[in-house]
């Protein structure tokens, strides 16, 4: 018959405790053989492809691309042996006597039909909320060992505060130890609890835990009466709950040991307020995979993290502590253009790509070698200003996962050649998301090539640490006054922003004037180079 | 105070523009120069190191997958650096001692190790994983670069037992110790090496310079060529070709012919490439080029020596299938053999801690026992 195994989160690393799941290479109904790659997953360390255990059918995915999940949580499962007879119907299933020593859930039965599929995630999170701090390494979730063990005459975690201490004899059989009084029977009860359904099981059955035991085994041991469970709560949350009208015996708790939170009592409140109808059908769907749809339907929250997160950061340190002020140039860079022209049909330029932006990267080199004050940065730890004596050229681009400035390490060394072979790397790296961060440290000034967008030209931030940044706009035809006439001319604009706490206006202006010189006519690097 | 040969090379072979000892090019041609060594290798011989090499890389891809399966909590690849341990692993006699590191998969295999129990510690469920007498290949060391002053440690034993320079082939020993790049920059190696020099202990110290000491390239840690620190303490050292399975096995068998006769030890750096991450823990995209792969890539030590092979028509394609299958069937019987690995008895973490009973550690598992014992549900129902 059909045998579906879950493969849980394996830990990469050394120690790593979650993953974010990046992209699935199989899709429910594919066919995959062993150590075939199905996932790739991105890990606090590294971006990691992930292979299949098994062969047989994908059944289900488990865990969404963009979800950052636990280690040991089951991302997929696995049809083993499909070509066997049809599984029975859910609930009548038996629960498969052995888990492999290696912790992977043997489902004996199919779970997707139920709605509960997605608490069973959720419950194997629990488990392993419970208990990460013993599996920082190795095979994920060991089938054993959720929840502090019941131990003999010691004051367990279980209600032993309302019992009297027991003796501290060691060895004490279960039947007359009063602190077990309530754990008893759960733990007792969960290895002969037969058809438990998969979404209670990692936390209760199987191990007897008595800890995890009362929360998650009662609803599944129909047998039992649900009459006798009851939700462990502290007072204030019972009370706050009475308030909100929300029943506690409803909720799935959260808290360790199985005891409903303040959390848990706010989201069900939340729950059951009602929702407003989303203006248009299908308006209530989240815009984004990693974000989700606020109560009212009308908006998506997605969860500030990685790239944009970085990116929000350095732009408010720098615009907060750096004072900025830009100046602009609108120049004619025909000649500019004959240059890109002309070398486009270089022999020795075949394997690069050049652009304005390229003669522009190296008129502001240019303009630095004149300037040198101007790639330098405050310390303002030291009270001091720094000057470089090396220029790390800034290039921001936009990637899929977002803004990113890599830059082109001792640029000031390169000849045209080897910038525009840097700069085709790196724009390359960066369009690949592979940039490294070494990559990105360390970078002295900045071009922003606004005019890839269209854009005529705009007021850059700096990127932090840094005392210059050079928005170049779009390039376009346009009347301009020509030796006495008017002619159609490529023109551009051009802005500098400066840290104003170490460049002066003047030398701000100086600089912008000697890019602008050099693209106006670029013989003028002859001059100056 | 006898003078040393420290000046001159053990072994004088062809040198490659770096400097290294080099007898089968990148391309499988085999150099032409003659070294009673590699002249006696034939083809029986050469098709046993080849098969060897397979045999050690589909484990080690095998590894990886059970890592990333969640089954080990770590692995160390050893991919790219299997004619460097093939070759030198090839030279060691049943009478010899082998001190690896832990990446040394191909030494312990050709040593007779089976692979499975090298996962035993990767698994976490053996501080070791097998009987190291057995197979003259001691456990692995996981602390980078303790073991060398172990190894230098056993070879003087070696001389006190009188067991070096006696000229009876058959009994005369010797040590190898293996370690990487990185770890040359500790301080035990080169303790080791100051011993291993001034008793002129019977050891071979075999260093496989992959050029990475994880995310440290090796310009970082040596000005000069790693070799040439030994002769700085006293030991001739020679450069190898690590790729290179037959120049790394002639200048190891000369190596350990001349610790056995009481020549004193030699340092040899097999100059070679990690192509892959230095553990499962390591993202090597983050600090070294595709280029730089790539080009190294090309110079996979197991396609070099299949092209010397094939040249020759040496690996007839019965050869080769019956090879692939043997693969197969090692990547399946490892994965299967260890997924079954059970959980070792809690107790076991008391033996092995001393070779004789220990009254402390008795009392120790004792205790342990009683507590374990504590417990309401029962250890069966706990696993």
């Amino acid at each position: 018959m059909p045998t579906y195994q879950q493969f849980p989160l394996p830990d990469a690393g050394e120690g790593l405790t979650e993953a974010e799941i990046v992209e699935w290479r199989v899709a429910p109904g594919d066919v995959v053989s062993v150590n075939q790659t199905i996932v790739e997953i991105e890990t606090a360390k590294s971006l990691v492809e992930l292979p299949s255990p098994w062969s047989g059918v994908v059944s289900r995915i488990l865990v969404e691309v963009g979800t950052t999940v636990d280690v040991g949580t089951p991302i997929i499962e696995i049809d083993t042996d499909p070509s066997g007879t049809a599984a029975p119907a859910a609930g009548g299933g038996v629960v498969s006597g052995a888990q492999s020593p290696h912790g992977h859930h043997e489902h004996p039965s199919r779970a997707s039909e139920e709605p509960g599929g997605a608490e069973e995630i959720g419950a194997a999170r629990d488990e392993r909320a419970e208990t990460s701090g013993s599996v920082l390494v190795g095979y994920g979730l060991g089938s054993g060992g959720s929840g502090r063990r019941p131990r003999a005459g010691v004051a367990g975690a279980t209600g032993a505060a309302t019992s009297p201490t027991a003796p501290a004899s060691t060895g004490a059989p279960v039947s007359t130890s009063p602190a077990t009084a309530s754990a008893a029977p759960a733990a007792a009860a969960a290895p002969v609890a037969a058809p438990v359904p998969p979404a209670a099981r990692p936390a209760g059955a199987g191990n007897g835990s008595a800890v995890a035991a009362p929360s998650t085994a009662a609803p599944s041991s129909g047998s039992s009466s649900s009459g006798a469970f009851h939700a462990l709560a502290k007072p204030p949350v019972r009370k706050l709950a009475k308030d909100l009208g929300v029943d506690l015996e409803m909720l799935t708790a959260s808290g360790p040991g199985g005891i409903v939170t303040r959390e848990d009592v706010l989201e069900q409140a939340n729950r059951a307020e009602g929702r407003t109808l989303a203006t248009y059908p299908g308006d209530d769907a989240p815009w984004l995979a990693s974000g989700t749809v606020s109560a009212d339907g009308r908006q998506t929250r997605v969860p500030v993290k990685s790239v944009r997160k970085r990116t929000a950061e350095a732009m408010v340190t720098s615009a907060f502590t750096a004072p900025h002020v830009t100046v602009f140039h609108t120049i004619d860079v025909t000649r500019t253009m004959h240059l890109v022209q002309r070398l486009r049909g270089d022999r020795e330029f075949a394997d690069v790509r050049v652009t304005p932006l390229l003669i522009a990267a190296k008129a502001l080199l240019l303009a630095v070698h004149r300037h040198p004050e101007v790639n330098a940065s405050w310390d303002d730890q030291t009270q001091e200003i720094v000057y470089k004596h090396y220029v790390n050229l800034g290039i921001a681009a936009a990637t899929p996962r977002g803004l990113v400035v890599p830059n082109i390490k001792d640029a000031n060394r390169m000849n045209l050649l080897q910038l525009a072979q840097a700069l085709g790397e790196l724009t390359a790296t960066a369009r690949a998301g592979k940039t490294s961060p070494t990559g990105m440290s360390d970078g002295t000034i900045t071009i922003t090539n606004v005019g890839v967008f269209g854009i005529d030209t705009g007021t850059p931030i700096l990127n932090p640490g840094e005392a210059a940044i050079l928005a170049f706009g779009a390039i376009r035809e346009q009347p301009w006054v020509h030796k006495g006439k008017i002619k159609v001319r490529h023109v551009t604009q051009l802005a500098l922003s400066v840290d104003h706490r170490l460049v002066d206006g003047e030398l701000g202006s100086r600089v912008l004037a000697d890019i602008a010189a050099i693209l106006a006519d670029p013989a003028q690097a002859l001059v100056w180079g | 105070m006898t003078t040393l040969p420290t000046s001159l090379p053990p072994h004088e072979g062809p040198l490659t523009e770096d400097g290294l000892v080099q007898l089968l090019t990148p391309a499988g041609e085999r150099v032409a120069h003659s070294d009673p060594y590699a002249d006696a290798l034939d083809a029986d011989r050469l098709r046993a190191m080849y098969r060897d090499m397979v045999l050690a890389r589909r484990f080690d891809i095998e590894a990886t997958s059970l890592q990333r399966q969640g089954e080990l909590a770590l692995w160390a690849q050893a991919l790219g650096q299997e004619a460097a341990q093939v070759g030198s692993g090839h030279a060691v006699r049943d009478q010899d001692q082998v001190f690896p590191s832990y990446r040394e998969h191909g030494v312990g295999m050709v040593r007779g190790v089976d692979p499975v129990d090298i996962l035993r510690l990767f698994r976490g469920v053996d501080h070791g994983g097998w009987d190291s007498e057995a197979v003259s290949f001691h456990l692995y060391t996981l602390v980078v670069g303790a073991h060398p002053l172990h190894a230098v440690g056993y070879g003087m034993g070696l001389q006190r037992d009188g067991l070096v320079g006696t000229g009876d082939a058959a009994r005369d020993a010797a040590v190898i110790t293996y370690f990487g790049d990185g770890s040359t920059s500790q301080g035990d190696v080169n303790e080791a090496l100051v011993f291993a020099a001034v008793n002129q202990a019977p050891v071979v110290l075999f260093c496989q310079n992959n050029q990475w000491a994880i995310s440290e390239p090796t310009t970082r840690q040596a000005l000069v060529p790693i070799a040439d620190r030994a002769p700085g303490f006293g030991i001739p050292s020679v450069r190898v070709d690590g790729n290179d399975v037959i120049a790394t096995y002639a200048v190891t068998a000369a190596a350990l012919d001349r610790a056995r006769n009481g020549g004193g030890p030699t340092f040899i750096e097999a100059f070679t490439y990690r192509m892959g991450a230095h553990t499962t823990s390591d993202d090597p995209t983050r600090y070294r080029t595709h280029e730089q792969e790539e080009h190294w890539r090309r110079r996979d030590p197991i396609d070099r020596l299949k092209a010397y092979l094939e040249a020759a028509g040496e690996l007839p394609e019965v050869f080769q299938a019956e090879l692939a299958g043997e693969a197969d069937a090692l990547g399946e019987r490892v994965r299967t053999q260890v997924r079954a690995m059970p959980k070792p008895p809690a107790d076991s973490m008391f033996e092995h801690v001393y070779a004789t009973p220990h009254a402390v550690v008795d009392g120790e598992r004792e205790a342990f026992a009683r507590y374990e014992a504590s417990f309401l549900d029962t250890e069966e129902a706990h696993r």
